[in-house]
């Protein structure tokens, strides 16, 4: 059976003033990168990744953008949704030292491979960049995890001024990275990609997606990868021949919209 | 030596496992996957004359028995799926373009345009059971049925593949009214419709509430519809609806299909699962003293 599974949210936590964590009770393992398909009965049913695991709960965290996560964004403790998953092949994490870059929301789904990562005692620096102050979230939390955090932001209003991928730039002259581990706008993680032609690295893809079960090839990228089974994380090698990638995605009717 | 190669009326296929439409073939990297992986042929997405964006989700469950969809024919529409049949031209398999429409001239537009980008063939959408207006709805009308297949017929001179319904009294009366309108292959069954309640909330899963049935479930629904249509119909017919194994395509050849169709299989199996069913099917044949599709093509009719 391959169904959404009614479940209570046991919490919701208000990161900034549209982006909400909720927490619900999940015992299954998933692995950081993996995501759910989240059914709101009567609106839609969404892919989110997770953001938060422990033994018997699992979160996810997102921004009030459309119809489905605006429904989202109105329930709280005691609300319920439908919750199937976890889908998706999640991140490989190996290397001494390594880099996370979240742009914009993209933090939240690369918090459970920081924590990971840091569990091992592995050597983590994180890059969160937001267009402003008030969009942060996860500073702290990640702080708290051991690994050395920076902030940009576009209007220069906290943490540095510019692109979390300049500052990537930065780091990556710096410092020896083992592995680069990316989330966010594509032409972001499209540049990270190019600065990581010899450094291994993975980024998480998101396509408008249907059946999350690898048939409806809706989510599909390059030659018929789905990003719903074979994906959402892609390295580099792969992406290297993903000739979509940083260059448009579909629609819901799979036409191309060029990124821009 | 076994060989697996069949005909469809004039089109040749190395293989007897098409890719069933819907599945992974959307855009010409999915399908170039499935050529890939070892479909004798591709179906593509049914393709309608304007973009079409579907139902919202939950689209597709997976039940106890198979799968459960209610899609709503998204589909970029034919002018700009051209570009995707375009990069498919030097395709080693044919590709069959599936199309639908609510009138003959619909119909006939989309497959000039499909014999226009290099189609083998057309297959007719006169069976999707969960969109209003197309499918089912028009290819449960026989005199409607029959009109479409001659206005295309007329206007292409590639084969014209009719798939039906069997959410019908009477599934060979179709047939029937496509093969008189010159028809040149049956392609039986669509899925069955058919509904999923989740209790907690009291209400249909799907976003569509109803949807169409696939997989294991229907496969014995399959093979009686293309046992009956092989006494009634002339046409060669294309067995489609719960196939995952090789002997699930030899149960479908006995009862006269010349072809199959893999769609939920690729769910169960992956996308190998051409190769896969290929080679149970050449086991099975050499283990039985079959050289040929052709030889168990209606071996279990009457």
């Amino acid at each position: 059976m391959n169904i959404p599974i009614i479940t209570p949210i046991q919490s919701t936590t208000l990161e900034t003033k549209d982006v909400k964590t909720i927490t619900f009770a999940h015992p299954a393992p998933v692995i950081p990168g993996q995501f759910y398909m989240i059914w709101i009965p009567g609106v839609d049913e969404i892919p989110m990744s997770v953001s938060r695991i422990t033994l018997k709960t699992k979160a996810i965290t997102f921004r009030d953008v459309g119809d489905a996560t605006h429904q989202l964004f109105q329930l709280n403790a005691g609300s319920h949704i439908g919750i199937r998953g976890p889908y998706g092949n999640g991140f490989t994490i190996a290397g001494k030292h390594l880099l996370f870059v979240g742009g914009g929301t993209g933090i939240a789904m690369l918090a459970p491979a920081i924590e990971h990562a840091r569990k091992q005692k592995v050597k983590t620096t994180v890059i969160i960049g937001v267009k402003t102050h008030q969009e942060l979230f996860f500073e702290q939390h990640m702080k708290r995890t051991g690994a050395t955090v920076y902030v940009t932001t576009d209007d220069g209003s906290y943490g540095e001024k510019g692109f979390a991928s300049d500052l990537a730039a930065t780091v990556l002259k710096k410092e020896h990275i083992d592995a680069v581990y990316t989330c966010g706008p594509e032409l972001m993680m499209k540049t990270l990609h190019k600065l990581c032609k010899h450094i291994r690295f993975q980024a998480s893809l998101e396509r408008y997606m249907k059946c999350a079960m690898g048939l409806c090839g809706q989510c599909c990228v390059g030659d018929g990868l789905r990003v719903c089974v074979d994906g959402p994380i892609f390295d580099g090698t792969t992406l290297q021949k993903i000739t979509d990638f940083g260059k448009y995605h579909r629609d819901a009717a799979g036409r191309k919209i060029m990124y821009k | 030596m076994v060989d697996i190669s069949t005909t469809i009326g004039s089109l040749r296929i190395k293989n007897p496992t098409m890719l069933a439409s819907g599945i992974m073939d959307e855009d010409a990297g999915s399908m170039h996957r499935m050529i890939r992986s070892g479909a004798g042929a591709i179906v593509t997405k049914s393709i309608g004359l304007h973009a079409r964006e579907g139902y919202p989700n939950p689209t597709v469950l997976e039940l106890e028995y198979g799968l459960l969809n209610a899609m709503g024919l998204p589909n970029p529409g034919i002018d700009a799926y051209e570009d995707e049949l375009q990069l498919l031209k030097k395709s080693r398999v044919p590709i069959i373009g599936s199309i639908y429409g609510a009138t003959p001239d619909e119909f006939a537009r989309l497959a000039d345009t499909m014999q226009h980008c290099g189609a083998a063939a057309v297959e007719l959408n006169v069976s999707c059971p969960h969109a209003k207006h197309y499918g089912m709805e028009v290819g449960c009308d026989t005199q409607l049925l029959y009109k479409i297949v001659t206005a295309v017929t007329e206007q292409v001179t590639i084969p014209v593949f009719v798939k039906i319904s069997p959410n019908v009294t009477n599934i060979v009366e179709i047939a029937s009214a496509a093969e008189q309108g010159n028809a040149d292959a049956i392609v039986a069954i669509n899925t069955v419709k058919a509904m999923k309640i989740d209790l907690e909330t009291r209400q249909p899963i799907l976003a569509n509430k109803t949807g169409g049935y696939s997989g294991r479930a229907i496969k014995p629904i399959g093979v009686r519809c293309i046992y009956d249509l092989a006494q009634h119909i002339k046409l060669p017919l294309i067995g489609v609806g719960g196939i995952t194994t090789g002997q699930d395509a030899v149960e479908y050849f006995m009862a006269g299909a010349s072809a199959v169709q893999l769609g939920s299989a690729v769910y169960y199996r992956g996308p190998d699962v051409f190769r896969a069913v290929c080679t149970e099917l050449k086991d099975w044949m050499s283990a039985h003293g079959y050289t040929n599709v052709s030889q168990l093509v209606g071996a279990a009719l009457p």
